[in-house]
C-alpha cells in the first residue's frame, strides 16, 4: 500500500533496465519500497540492474526483495501471461511503463520495417501491457501507473517524427486511461521529460532544458505524491511545450534541437 | 417497435452497469484514496451476508470515517459501513449502562443518555464515532489517567468472525484482548454494552492555567493531574527557544447541581443550566467550502494563530462553567473541518512515551520545534496504566499528537526521524491515526503483534478481514 506521502511499498518496473526506471526505484527504496519486480529481456543487463538494486539495498541496511522476470515489449501476445503473474504474488503499488527505443530516424525512414519496430515496441507494447497492469491494478483497488512519455509527442518534428509519433499515441493511450481508472483509487501518471542524458541519448547535443535520470525520478516521486494526472521534467516544459505547440510552423522548424 | 438504425455499423456492445456500491474511500486526514464496495446494512442478518460474501480481498468495517489514515479502507475489496446499524437497544438507567448496536455514535448516545444523568465513559476530541470504531482503535479521552481507555468499560460484546458465527465476547478472554485496539480485523462488532459514568449536570468545571514552557507543563502534570478527572494540554509547537512548548492546560470534571448555586455561578448558562440541567445542545457552524486551497495553513499563519492562541488564554481561571461539548468537542461545531488542509490532506502523529523516557519527548518537541512544523492542533496528555488489548495504544507515559499538513515538502523523512525516537524510547505510535509508519517497526511497538497474528491466522484463515492499514503495516 501507498503511504499517506504516496510512498509505495511495491514496485513493477516495465523496461528494467531503464536508467529513468532505475533512479525512480532508488528514490522508493530510499522510502518505504521493500519489493521490487524488474521486468525486461532476460540477460545480464537485468541481472546486473537488479544486482545493483540489490547492493544498494543492502547498503543501507534495508530488506528488500528484487526479482527479474522475462518481458518483451515486442511480444505482446506474451504480456497478459507475464504480468499477472506479478500481480497474482501480491499487490503492486506502483507500476513503471519505462521501456522504449529512440530508434536512428534517418535509417528509419529508409526501413519501414525498423520503423514499426520502434512503433511496436513504444506503442503496441505499451498499450497491451499498460491494459493488462490497469487490469490488475483494478482489481486491487489501489496503485500508480506511472507511463514516461516524451516532449517528443507534443509536437512533429522533422528530427524524430517516428519516436515521436510512438510517444504521442502512448500519451494519448495513457491519457485516456487515467480516465477510464478515475474514481477506482488508480492513478495514471503521464511523465513527460525533455531530453534526458541517458545511455539511449548519449553523443547526442542535448537540447534546451536538458535534465537527467534522478531529476524524473524526483519528478515522478512528487506526482505520484500529489496524484497528478501529468508531469514535465523539468516543469518549465510545461508552459514552454504550450507555446511551442501553437508556435507558426515556418518559425517551430527552424528552432534548434 | 422496431430497433432504430443507428450511425455505427456494429450493434453498441451492453455497457456493464454502473457498480453503485464503488467508492473512493479515504481516512479523515484525505490522503491515500483508495476504491471498495461499500455496504451499507440495515440489519445484523444484512451484515452477516455481506462479510460472508466479501470476495478474495477481504472486507473490514468502517463507521464514521475518523481514523485519519487507512484503517477504515479496504483496496479492491468489501468495505461495511455499520452507521445504518444503529439501534440503542436497551438502557438500563438504574446500572447505568446501555447496549446499543456498533454504529450508533457517541454523539446519539450523549444525546439520548445525558437527559436520563449518565454520560459515556470516554469520549475522544470528536463525538461523531462510532461504538464499534471505539472499541476497534480503543479509543481514550482527557480521562485516561483515570478511567483507562474505551475497552475498559465494555461489559460485553457481540462479534462476527470470518466463519460467519456471532460470538459474545466478554472482558479477559483473548478474543477480546485481541479486538480490543484490533481495528477491526479480528470481526465485525455488532453490538456491544457499555458502562456509564452518572452526572448531574452538563456543564463543565474547567480550570485553566497557561504554562510557559514544557518543564513547567510536565512539572505541573506530574503533579496535579490525579486531582482532575479531565486534562489535556494544547501545546505551542511553534514557540521557539525558551518557550518550546509553553501550553495553555484545561483540567475539569462534570460539574455538580450545587456548582449552578452560590454567588460564583452567574451568566446566561448558568441560568439555563438551573433551568434544565442535563440539557444537551451543542451548536454547529457552516462548513468550510469543499474545495479550499492548500497551503492555507503555513508556518507563518500557524505561528501567528498559535501565539493568539496562548496569549489569548487566561494566565490562571478556576472553576469556570462550560458546554460539555466546547469543553470535549470544539472542532465538532465545524463540520467538515478537515478540508481546510486542502486536497493533500494531513496526517496527524500520535505517540506515547513512558514518564522515564521525558527526554525522549523533550527531544521531539524540540525537533518539531527546530523544524516548524505548521501544526496548531497538537495536545499533550499524561495517560494512565494501560489496557490489555494486544494492540490498543495507551499506555502508561505522555503523550503528543500533531497535525500536519500532508504537502510538507520532506515530511515523510521527519516522521521517520520523529518514529525512531518514539521507538527507542520504548514508546509506540497510535494505529487509528497513522497513514505512513514504517512497517518495521510495529513489532517492537506491539509486543504482542505476532499474538494477535496467530489469532487472526487461527480464526480467520482466509482473510475475511483486513484492510489498507492492515496490508501496509502487515498486522
Amino acid at each position: 500500500m501507498k503511504d499517506a506521502f504516496g510512498s509505495p511499498q511495491s514496485l513493477l518496473v516495465l523496461g528494467g533496465t531503464s536508467e529513468i526506471a532505475l533512479a525512480t526505484v532508488r528514490r522508493f527504496m530510499a522510502r518505504r519500497a521493500r519489493t521490487v519486480w524488474l521486468a525486461g529481456r532476460p540477460g545480464s543487463r537485468l541481472d546486473s540492474a537488479a544486482a545493483g538494486l540489490r547492493d544498494e539495498a543492502a547498503a543501507h541496511g534495508a530488506e528488500v526483495a528484487v526479482r527479474t522476470v522475462p518481458f518483451d515489449a515486442l511480444a505482446p501476445e506474451t504480456h497478459e501471461e507475464v504480468l499477472e503473474k506479478v500481480f497474482a504474488e501480491g499487490d503492486i503499488d506502483l507500476v513503471l511503463l519505462a521501456f522504449g527505443v529512440l530508434g536512428d530516424q534517418h535509417a528509419d525512414e529508409q526501413d519501414p520495417m525498423a520503423a514499426v519496430r520502434v512503433t511496436r515496441t513504444n506503442y503496441t507494447g505499451a498499450v497491451s501491457s499498460g491494459l493488462v497492469c490497469a487490469k490488475g491494478l483494478r482489481a486491487q483497488g489501489h496503485g500508480s501507473l506511472v507511463v514516461l512519455s516524451s516532449v517528443a509527442g507534443e509536437r512533429a518534428r522533422r528530427a524524430n517524427f517516428i519516436y515521436g509519433s510512438s510517444k504521442a499515441g502512448l500519451d494519448a493511450f495513457a491519457q485516456g486511461l487515467g480516465e477510464a481508472l478515475r474514481g477506482t483509487g488508480v492513478q495514471v501518471l503521464v511523465v513527460r521529460p525533455g531530453f534526458v542524458h541517458t545511455r539511449m541519448t548519449a553523443g547526442r547535443a542535448p537540447a534546451p532544458l536538458a535534465t537527467t535520470p534522478s531529476a524524473v525520478a524526483e519528478a515522478i516521486e512528487h506526482g505520484v505524491r500529489r496524484r497528478a494526472p501529468v508531469v514535465w521534467v523539468p516543469a518549465a516544459l510545461g508552459p514552454v511545450m504550450s507555446v511551442l505547440r501553437h508556435l507558426p510552423r515556418a518559425l517551430f522548424r527552424r528552432l534548434p534541437g | 417497435m422496431p430497433a432504430q438504425h443507428t450511425r455505427r455499423d456494429a450493434p453498441a456492445p451492453q455497457a456493464a452497469p454502473p457498480d453503485r456500491t464503488a467508492r473512493l474511500l479515504t481516512g479523515w486526514g484525505r490522503t491515500a484514496p483508495t476504491g471498495a464496495r461499500v455496504l451499507r446494512p440495515r440489519t445484523r442478518q444484512q451484515a452477516v451476508e455481506a462479510v460472508l460474501a466479501c470476495g478474495a480481498r477481504g472486507s473490514i468495517a468502517r463507521g464514521l470515517g475518523r481514523a485519519y489514515g487507512d484503517a477504515a479502507q479496504n483496496a479492491g475489496g468489501t468495505v461495511v459501513e455499520t452507521t445504518g446499524l444503529d439501534r440503542v437497544l436497551s438502557i438500563d438507567a438504574v446500572e447505568g449502562t446501555v447496549t446499543c448496536e456498533a454504529g450508533v455514535s457517541l454523539h446519539r448516545l450523549m444525546t439520548g443518555l445525558l437527559p436520563l444523568g449518565w454520560f459515556v465513559p470516554v469520549t475522544p476530541g470528536t463525538r461523531y464515532v462510532t461504538v464499534g470504531g471505539a472499541i476497534g482503535a480503543d479509543i481514550h479521552g482527557k480521562n485516561h489517567h483515570v478511567s483507562g481507555s474505551f475497552t475498559r468499560h465494555v461489559r460485553s460484546l457481540e462479534l462476527l468472525t470470518a466463519d460467519g458465527q456471532v460470538r459474545e465476547v466478554v472482558p479477559g478472554s483473548e478474543l477480546f484482548d485481541a479486538t480490543a485496539g484490533g481495528m477491526g480485523l479480528t470481526g465485525l462488532v455488532l453490538s456491544a454494552t457499555i458502562r456509564l459514568l452518572p452526572v448531574e449536570t452538563s456543564l463543565m468545571t474547567v480550570d485553566t492555567e497557561r504554562l510557559p514552557d514544557l518543564d513547567s507543563l510536565l512539572a505541573t502534570l506530574a503533579a496535579t493531574d490525579d486531582r482532575y478527572r479531565y486534562s489535556v494540554a494544547w501545546i505551542d509547537l511553534l514557540a521557539r527557544g525558551m518557550a518550546a512548548g509553553r501550553a495553555v492546560l484545561t483540567r475539569g470534571d462534570h460539574a455538580p447541581l450545587e456548582a449552578l448555586e452560590g454567588r460564583a455561578a452567574r451568566g446566561r448558562l448558568v441560568r439555563a443550566a438551573r433551568r434544565d440541567p442535563l440539557a444537551f445542545r451543542p451548536g454547529r457552524l457552516p462548513p468550510p467550502p469543499r474545495t479550499v486551497p492548500g497551503g492555507l495553513l503555513r508556518g507563518s499563519t500557524v505561528t501567528a494563530f498559535n501565539k493568539l492562541w496562548y496569549h489569548k488564554a487566561p494566565r490562571r481561571r478556576r472553576g469556570e462553567l462550560q458546554r460539555l461539548a466546547s469543553f470535549f468537542h470544539p472542532l465538532d461545531g465545524v463540520p467538515h473541518w478537515n478540508r481546510v488542509y486542502g486536497s493533500a490532506g494531513f496526517v496527524q502523529w500520535q505517540c506515547v512515551v513512558g514518564h522515564e523516557h521525558d527526554d525522549a519527548l523533550r527531544r521531539i518537541v524540540r525537533l518539531i520545534s527546530r523544524r516548524s512544523c505548521p501544526s496548531f492542533l497538537a495536545v499533550l496528555k499524561r495517560f494512565g496504566p494501560g489496557d490489555p488489548g494486544w494492540l490498543s495504544f495507551p499506555a502508561e507515559g505522555w503523550t503528543l499528537a500533531l497535525d500536519i499538513p500532508a504537502g510538507l515538502p520532506g515530511l515523510g523523512d521527519f516522521l521517520d526521524l520523529l518514529d525512531e525516537e518514539v521507538a527507542v524510547a520504548g514508546g509506540r505510535l497510535y494505529l487509528a491515526k497513522d497513514a505512513r509508519m514504517r512497517p518495521e517497526l510495529v513489532p517492537a511497538m506491539y509486543p504482542r503483534l505476532d499474538d494477535f497474528r496467530a489469532l487472526r491466522a487461527r480464526l480467520d484463515p482466509r482473510g475475511v478481514f483486513t484492510s489498507d492499514l492492515a496490508r501496509r503495516l502487515a498486522l
